[in-house]
């Protein structure tokens, strides 16, 4: 943004959001552990952690309404993400899957939070940190379950297939565990708190800039504002998906991985 | 033509910074800590608390509802026995009473019979007084009179006797 309002300054006439948008300075000197991103993850953990101590604090059976409000979240990853995908032993995976599902949801909704404005996950290390956990994770549970060469031979020759399509099947099925899935799984989350992001700084600068235009431009950027607004919302709905799909299919990665054949 | 210059200068979007690795894992594992340590259990708990309320109260509504329904059985059983005691007394009472209306109706027959025996004896026996008595004193009576009469004495005893015997005999026979 600070290229924008130099070019901007020099005349040079609107310059489209680019990806040097994502790229902020630190917000203390030169430290890049002061970035913005990287505040607002620690923000995220401090605040998910705050919130869910206190509304968990007294374990009521009568739960008030922030211990309802913190267990309908919980409750949502327990049972309908957890227990209906991995099935009998859901309750050990019930802590990892709800750290993921807050902390990305937490993350990506600061995109559209006034002041804070800009998803974590839209810098493309994190999700590839979070990526990098559920692939250990679940490898680590399927060897763990079945055995290391079980496993991998499972992977690689699966099970009840002519043989002659192992040729074809066995390098797609070590493609699929060990570079389709984490690359995905995290790509898909970058990608659209990235595009989100980039949608709303089009339509908000770019509303911003016709308003500095002539006339004509200025009864055009109002338009570009709503727009802007009605993409937020879209966002929202954008944000709480990708945390719902990232959790849901890290599930369904350690159900596949405690199945005996997948 | 200028953003394009820009936009080639900025990094690739999908390279990682390592500080954002770095915190990234640790932001994450402290969360991870932070909520399975001091969430999830509390959140069991009071999943737990609840199941747990809500299947004890329902046991105890039905254990009340089992203990109610044998109170009842077993005071249907009470009352029905009651009335088949009532009932048994009743008959039993019954029974007796007719027994001891029989009873006291026999002995009064029998009494009434006995006191009708007696009464008839007594009077048979008074009657025979009466008859002996009348005999001799019409006999002495009537020896007066005839004496009298015949101006005859008559003392000889047997012989006043047979007249007086003869002369009740006609009597009868006359009668």
């Amino acid at each position: 943004m600070r290229t924008l309002h130099l070019l901007r300054a020099d005349g040079e006439g609107f310059v489209p959001p680019s990806t040097n948008d994502f790229n902020l300075p630190p917000v203390f000197g030169n430290n890049e552990y002061t970035t913005k991103p990287i505040l607002l993850v620690f923000l995220s953990v401090i605040l998910i952690s705050v919130f869910f101590i206190l509304a968990s604090r007294k374990a009521a059976i009568v739960p008030s309404k922030l211990q309802f409000a913190g267990e309908s979240i919980y409750g949502f990853v327990r049972n309908d993400l957890a227990r209906d995908n991995i099935g009998h032993e859901f309750m050990r995976f019930v802590p990892y899957l709800f750290t993921l599902f807050t902390f990305i949801l937490t993350n990506n909704i600061f995109g559209i939070v006034p002041l804070l404005q800009f998803p974590a996950m839209s810098h493309v290390s994190f999700p590839y940190v979070l990526a990098i956990f559920t692939f250990i994770t679940f490898h680590y549970i399927g060897i763990r379950k079945q055995g290391v060469v079980k496993y991998f031979k499972d992977i690689m020759f699966m099970p009840g297939v002519p043989k002659a399509a192992y040729i074809l099947l066995t390098p797609l099925e070590l493609a699929t565990f060990f570079i389709v899935r984490p690359l995905t799984l995290s790509l898909r989350l970058f990608a659209n708190m990235f595009a989100g992001h980039l949608l709303l700084l089009v339509f908000i600068l770019g509303g911003d800039h016709l308003l500095k235009g002539v006339i004509g431009l200025k009864l055009i950027s109002p338009f570009a504002f709503a727009f802007g607004i009605g993409l937020t919302f879209f966002e929202f709905m954008v944000q709480c998906l990708q945390a719902y799909i990232f959790t849901l299919l890290t599930a369904l990665y350690i159900a596949g991985a405690l199945a005996d054949e997948h | 033509m200028r953003f394009v210059d820009v936009a080639a200068e900025s990094a690739n979007p999908l390279i990682p910074h390592t500080a954002e690795l770095v915190v990234g894992a640790i932001a994450f594992t402290l969360l991870f800590l932070v909520l399975r340590s001091k969430v999830v259990p509390m959140f069991e708990k009071a999943f737990a608390a609840r199941t747990e309320a809500i299947q004890g109260g329902m046991e105890r509504a039905e254990k009340a509802q089992l203990e109610a329904q044998n109170a009842l059985v077993q005071y249907n059983d009470q009352l029905s026995k009651a009335r088949e005691e009532a009932q048994t007394l009743r008959e039993e009472a019954r029974v007796q009473g007719v027994a001891i209306i029989d009873e006291l109706r026999t002995k009064a027959q029998e009494e009434a019979t006995r006191i009708t025996a007696s009464a008839h004896a007594s009077i048979e026996a008074e009657r025979q007084q009466a008859i002996t008595s009348l005999r001799n004193e019409v006999g002495s009576l009537a020896i007066q009179l005839a004496s009298k009469i015949v101006g005859e004495a008559l003392d000889d005893q047997a012989r006043q006797s047979r007249i007086v015997d003869r002369f009740l005999d006609d009597l009868e026979k006359s009668k």
